[in-house]
């Protein structure tokens, strides 16, 4: 049976490297199938109490009164917690990553749905969630800002009121690219007869990550020792523990976060939510462990939703199809609070990339930044900081050109992508691009869908379409996208000032077993298994001699998470590099024990060797064992082999890929079918090409579901209509094809073993294929867009020339 | 009121308020936290276990209603400690990269299991119509599909070769 | 997890005493069968009920069978042994096509007939199809049964005719010669409610229709039906163009109203889309072209 074998090349790879990389099972899954991976809920203190979260129903409402009395004379509840408590401690709101602030529990207003206005304390999650029904909030109901169209309007009512001095909801104003030349460029376009201004208003409308594993924390407050133990699901554990600390006015030592295994990220993990700090407080409070798990409409509700760009975007091109410039208009809306997490210099995240993977004359975009009432966040869902949205705006764009040239939009792109001579390439807004092969990977990726052999079965379903058959409309959608990822460097990348660089560790035991320990935190990448792969490739042991240590503050070295497809480019960097720390110690230790001198030592088969001497070779483990000993060694040199270092990255890694998507659509109900879809990924060096397969597979799951069917749309009261899972449909198996894979391999120039990100390349480069597939199409009815979630009645509508508008309630 | 469920082979006695949902049963009252749970309403499927043999969402059983019931999770799958001892399913979840996170993964077995023991050879189709009513974030489906087969074939050829050595015992 | 609130709980022994328990607990006590409509619903605290009554362990309810001209549904029988029934396999293609997209194979395992007629949901499946059955149901109470017609069971958005004391105890279907069934959902996704979906039974009598019956779900029909569209095909001949003139009937007299699911105007325009392919395809069917 077809395509149900792990493909033949993991296994090749396996056997065909000696150095550790290719398919292995990985190391982490022996307690998962068991059940027995430990997450944030499994955990259980002695003494526990359970917390529960009151939300505001309104979107935009005084608070004239709160009464807990009835709540507090529950039996079973230990305390009661509301903005008044938190401020007498001063933690009443705290700072966002993006220097902005956010309430905790609300104390004047409150200024989303689903807002956190009190904490109750119970000995049970059941009894904790009765006594919510307990508390009485009497509300003065306020008109909300909610169309982010319309935040700027002089009469819009103001979000932020609680920053002194404000009189309307404009956030930032952010730009990128040269306006003037880009400026000319468009104006030279608009005058001549062979060229032409296209441009298209594009919404990525706001969507949620939703882990399968909501958010929750167990706080545990020791009172004699002044610890506190966090257990918390993270993805970045460490500028955690420094936030706590700088918010809290906890002593950074005596914090330790604990991220242990985590039901999946996306992003929704990076931000720190008032849920944790209520539980911390809570566990002050009481001096007992406090847990607090919110549930799935609290997650989708309150904590970071991801995107929301409202763009409009055009190009200049020539008649013959060459891209000359690109310019763009952002309108962000960045919910209550501006909780957005990007390193700091960047308010639009990498959204600068927006140039795509095209040689432009000139670009520019220009973004501005607004506060609804609506929750916070703009963090992530697997966006490498907003280059999803640059991606999808870029490869939009280009199909809109190649619909009005009348251009196979396959062949408009060949005609302008970079080309391979022109690496290291810096983009018309500043990025240097490291490597790729772009034409070669499109052509790859075309011949693995039979392109040519595609277009002539949907001119033939037209034709039939048009004569009045009951057959569906074939569209065949396409994008190639490049993305950087991997932040650092820290002197431009930073969060709340924190570098952008991650440490390493590594102990080499005396019996040969090493230990890593590393900052970032797995959600699920196999960190386990492929960071002990660079290891052992690095010293020629078995991976499976390796402990890799990751998600405990005290027990592993300062970084910055997990987030943005940064753990190979910059932890796997880290962990490459102070392995090779140890082999150059093993060596100095290898040349005693062989009473050799160092420059005739040779690295060879994983032992270090004295060149030309057959037999005189040390193995790691027999080097370790030495390094321990009574070995006499040369002086300076302090015996073990342990070895730290830093990593800060000198630039971003550049993956990129070619994807093709083919869909069906039923032109009597708009519905869409995905039939096939091939994305051919080029991420540098592939460490376990099975992981790297199962990164890009989740990713194109994510894009089907986002382009088809996930949505957060909000009514003009403000009343959230995408907060539970019959509301935010996530893709199944039944709406997922068997995706076909390619890869095209051009390591990073500057990595240390060549390898770039992957864990987001398929989120970032699938929405627009699926998009474009359904667009395509539509094109016999004359459609060129339709915004995302392309629902069956989206397509209709867009059908009829009367598409909706899908950030707002359908009415 | 007291309720016995026969736990993975092994009845459990407790006395448990009506509206205590047999997740929180399994997970709560007798620590095994394989089964886990992803929303409010019924959907996700990360809760699946088998009742009476049957895989149900735990999340929407009252532990009462399971009383005097036999209920399988994830933890009672293998039969030892070695990874000889696994399941085919749980040794296909592995070796097909059949999971990521982890989250969804025990209520994912408990489904290929009971699938299995219904269908020895599935086709990819029935495998992700069986797994439609569970949502998985990490694997796009695939490597899951991959897995389930991987273990019917499996046992397939476990059968194939007990039924060879059987064959040969009676001419012997 | 959201949980539900608390309540008392009786395991019923027979329909006789769960028909006792219900008249003594009053009508703030609530019979479960599957619970996949009841408990979602108390999770989120939409429904408190003081007192459950659980009729898991009634054998006596679950099953299908043939009865006579009948085929017998026990309202304990569960939405996955509706899909596995030979009988049903047989004689109502429109329950094969219906229950496979009732939500999903799990949730199919426990939910049952009986449950999913009581919660009365404007989008679910099941009515719409038992309405175009023309199906009735049996209801028990402790002055003895009464049948009433599906068609009359539903009273409005989660409202039946079944008093706080009674239960259904069976659902039954004719069965009628010459008649093909099928039934069609547009879901933004596989296991959602339908945007609208539509079921059809056609009864031939040669080359034209005897009788019709018209099931919708999620757009406003009045009891699920389209008897306006079902009035024009009594007596017309068994052509596309009968089924077209059908569909369009019963896209003007819905009331759909506008949700995420879709707005007005697509709704109605799936109405006329589905309704015409189920009759299409019920028509294949009674000829046994399908």
């Amino acid at each position: 049976m077809e395509g149900v074998r792990p493909p033949e090349e993991w296994i090749r790879a396996a056997a065909e490297t000696p150095r550790g990389y290719g398919a292995m099972k990985r190391k982490e899954d022996a307690r998962f199938v068991r059940g027995r991976g430990r997450y944030v809920d499994d955990v259980v203190l002695p003494g526990m109490l359970h917390g529960a979260v009151l939300r505001s129903p309104l979107a935009h409402a005084r608070i004239v009164a709160i009464d807990t009395s009835a709540a507090e004379a529950h039996p079973r509840v230990r305390a009661v917690i509301t903005g008044e408590t938190l401020a007498v401690l001063g933690l009443a709101w705290m700072p966002t990553l993006m220097q902005d602030t956010q309430a905790v529990l609300a104390t004047d207003k409150v200024r989303f749905q689903g807002q956190e206005v009190a904490f109750v304390v119970a000995d049970d999650h059941y009894a904790a969630r009765d006594a919510l029904d307990l508390i009485d909030v009497e509300y003065e109901p306020l008109p909300p800002t909610i169309d982010a169209r319309r935040a700027l309007e002089p009469d819009a009512p103001v979000v932020r009121d609680d920053q002194e001095g404000r009189t309307d909801n404009h956030v930032f104003d952010w730009s990128s690219g040269d306006a003037a030349a880009t400026d000319a460029v468009f104006a030279e376009a608009a005058a001549r007869p062979d060229q032409q201004v296209i441009g298209a208003d594009v919404l990525y409308p706001r969507v949620h990550p939703a882990p399968l594993e909501t958010c929750g924390a167990v706080a545990d407050m020791d009172p004699v020792t002044g610890k506190l133990t966090l257990w918390t699901t993270t993805q970045a554990p460490h500028a955690h523990r420094t936030i706590y600390a700088m918010v809290a006015g906890l002593p950074e030592h005596k914090i330790r976060v604990v991220s242990p295994d985590i039901g999946g990220g996306f992003g929704n993990k990076v931000g720190i939510y008032p849920g944790y700090v209520c539980a911390i407080v809570a566990s002050i409070v009481t001096g007992v462990p406090v847990k607090w798990m919110e549930d799935r409409s609290e997650n989708l509700m309150s904590t970071s939703f991801a995107r929301d760009y409202h763009m409009r975007g055009e190009v200049a091109v020539t008649a013959d199809g060459r891209l000359r410039a690109v310019r763009v208009h952002v309108l962000a809306d960045h919910g209550a609070f501006n909780a957005t997490a990007q390193p700091t210099a960047f308010p639009a995240g990498f959204f600068g990339v927006f140039t795509g993977s095209y040689d432009l004359e000139a670009a520019h975009c220009a973004v501005t930044g607004v506060y609804t009432h609506k929750a916070p966040g703009g963090v992530a869902y697997a966006c490498s900081f907003r280059i999803t949205e640059a991606v999808y705006l870029i490869e939009r764009l280009v199909d809109v050109v190649a619909h009005d040239l009348g251009m196979d939009p396959a062949e408009l792109r060949r005609r302008n992508l970079l080309r391979p001579d022109q690496f290291p390439y810096r983009s018309a807004t500043g990025w240097e691009y490291d490597s790729g092969d772009y034409p070669h990977t499109l052509q790859v990726a075309l011949e693995k869908a039979g392109y040519d052999e595609l277009r002539r079965e949907q001119a033939e379903l037209w034709r039939r379409h048009a004569a009045g058959e009951d057959v569906p409309l074939r569209g065949i959608g396409l994008s190639f996208f490049t993305e950087a990822v991997g932040a650092g460097p820290r002197r431009t990348m930073d969060i709340l000032g924190l570098g952008m660089a991650d440490g390493a560790e590594l102990r080499v035991h005396p019996t040969g077993k090493a230990v890593l320990r590393v900052s970032c935190q797995s959600q699920g990448q196999g960190h386990e298994t492929t960071f002990a792969q660079v290891v052992a490739a690095e010293l020629g042991i078995s991976p499976d001699d390796v402990e890799v240590v990751h998600g405990d503050t005290d027990q592993t070295p300062f970084g910055l998470g997990t987030y943005g497809s940064r753990s190979t480019p910059v932890s796997g960097a880290a962990t490459a590099i102070v392995a090779r720390k140890v082999r150059e110690r093993a060596k100095i230790v290898a040349a005693a024990m062989m009473e050799a001198e160092l420059e005739d030592l040779e690295w060879r088969h994983g032992s270090w060797a004295v060149r030309g001497v057959e037999g005189a070779s040390r193995t790691l483990a027999e080097i370790a064992l030495a390094a321990h000993s009574d070995l006499e060694l040369p002086e300076g040199v302090e015996g073990h082999l342990d070895a730290t270092t830093v990593y800060n990255p000198p630039n971003l890694t550049y993956p990129c890929g070619a994807y093709v998507c083919v869909v069906d659509v039923d032109p009597g109900t708009g519905e869409v079918h995905v039939r096939r879809f091939v994305a051919v990924d080029d991420c540098g060096v592939r460490i376990n090409p099975m992981i790297v397969e199962g990164q890009v597979h989740g990713g194109l799951a994510d894009g089907v579901g986002m382009a088809l069917m996930q949505s957060i749309a909000f009514d003009l009261e403000g009343n959230c209509l995408g907060g539970s899972f019959m509301d935010y449909l996530l893709p199944t198996a039944l709406e997922c094809p068997s995706w076909e894979l390619g890869e095209t391999v051009t390591p990073s120039p500057h990595h240390p073993i060549g390898a770039k990100g992957v864990g987001e390349s398929a989120t970032v480069g699938s929405p627009p294929a699926v998009v474009n597939a359904v667009i395509d199409a539509l094109s016999p009815y004359g459609v060129r867009h339709a915004d995302m979630p392309l629902t069956p009645a989206a397509v209709w509508r867009a059908m009829q020339g009367r598409p909706l508008r899908t950030d707002l309630a359908i009415s | 009121m007291e309720i016995t469920v026969v736990v993975n082979g092994r009845p459990h006695t407790r006395d448990v308020e009506p509206r205590l949902l047999l997740t929180h049963f399994l997970r709560d009252e007798l620590s095994l936290t394989g089964t886990h749970w992803g929303c409010d309403t019924t959907t996700c499927g990360a809760c699946t276990v088998r009742l009476d043999g049957v895989p149900v969402k735990s999340c929407t059983v009252l532990a009462v209603m399971a009383d005097g019931a036999r209920v399988d999770t994830v933890e009672g799958l293998a039969t030892g400690w070695g990874e000889g001892d696994l399941d085919p399913v749980q040794q296909g979840f592995m070796t097909c990269h059949g999971l990521q996170c982890g989250f969804c993964t025990p209520g994912m077995l408990m489904t290929s299991r009971a699938l299995l023991d219904q269908d020895p050879d599935p086709s990819p189709e029935t495998i992700r119509e069986a797994i439609s009513g569970q949502i998985c974030r990490c694997t796009g489906y695939e490597n899951i599909v991959r897995s389930v087969r991987w273990a019917a074939e499996a046992e397939q050829a476990a059968r194939a070769t007990a039924a060879s050595t059987e064959a040969s015992g009676v001419s012997s | 997890m959201q949980v539900p609130a608390s309540f008392a709980y009786e395991r019923a022994s027979s329909v006789r005493d769960a028909l006792d328990l219900l008249r003594r607990h009053g009508p703030d006590a609530r019979p479960i069968a599957g619970g996949h409509s009841l408990l979602p619903m108390m999770k989120l605290r939409l429904a408190e009920p003081t007192v459950l009554v659980d009729l898991g362990g009634l054998a006596e309810l679950a099953g299908v069978a043939i009865e006579g001209t009948n085929i017998r549904f026990g309202a304990m029988t569960r939405h996955a042994d509706v899909l596995a029934s030979p009988v049903v396999a047989e004689h109502l293609p429109i329950l094969v096509d219906a229950e496979r997209v009732i939500a999903d194979p799990l949730v199919r395992n426990r939910g049952t007939v009986g449950g999913s007629l009581c919660q009365a949901d404007p989008s679910e499946d099941l009515s719409a199809a038992f309405s175009a059955l023309r199906a009735s149901v049996v209801i028990s109470g402790t002055n003895g049964d009464r049948v009433v017609a599906v068609r009359d069971f539903h009273r409005g958005p989660y409202e039946t005719a079944v008093a706080h004391d009674e239960l259904v105890t069976d659902v039954l279907v004719p069965i009628r010669p010459r008649t093909g069934s099928a039934y069609a959902k547009v879901e933004r996704r596989a296991g959602d409610w339908a945007v609208a979906a539509a079921g059809a039974v056609l009864t031939l009598d040669g080359d034209r229709i005897a009788d019709a019956g018209i099931g919708l779900a999620a757009v406003g029909a009045t009891h699920f039906v389209a008897v306006e569209a079902e009035e024009s095909l009594r007596g017309a001949p068994a052509t596309p163009a009968s089924f077209t003139t059908a569909g369009a009937l019963a896209a003007e007299h819905v009331r759909p109203v506008a949700d995420q699911r879709g707005p007005v105007d697509y709704k109605r325009h799936l109405v006329e889309v589905l309704v015409t392919r189920t009759l299409t395809r019920a028509a294949a069917r009674a000829r046994g072209e399908a």
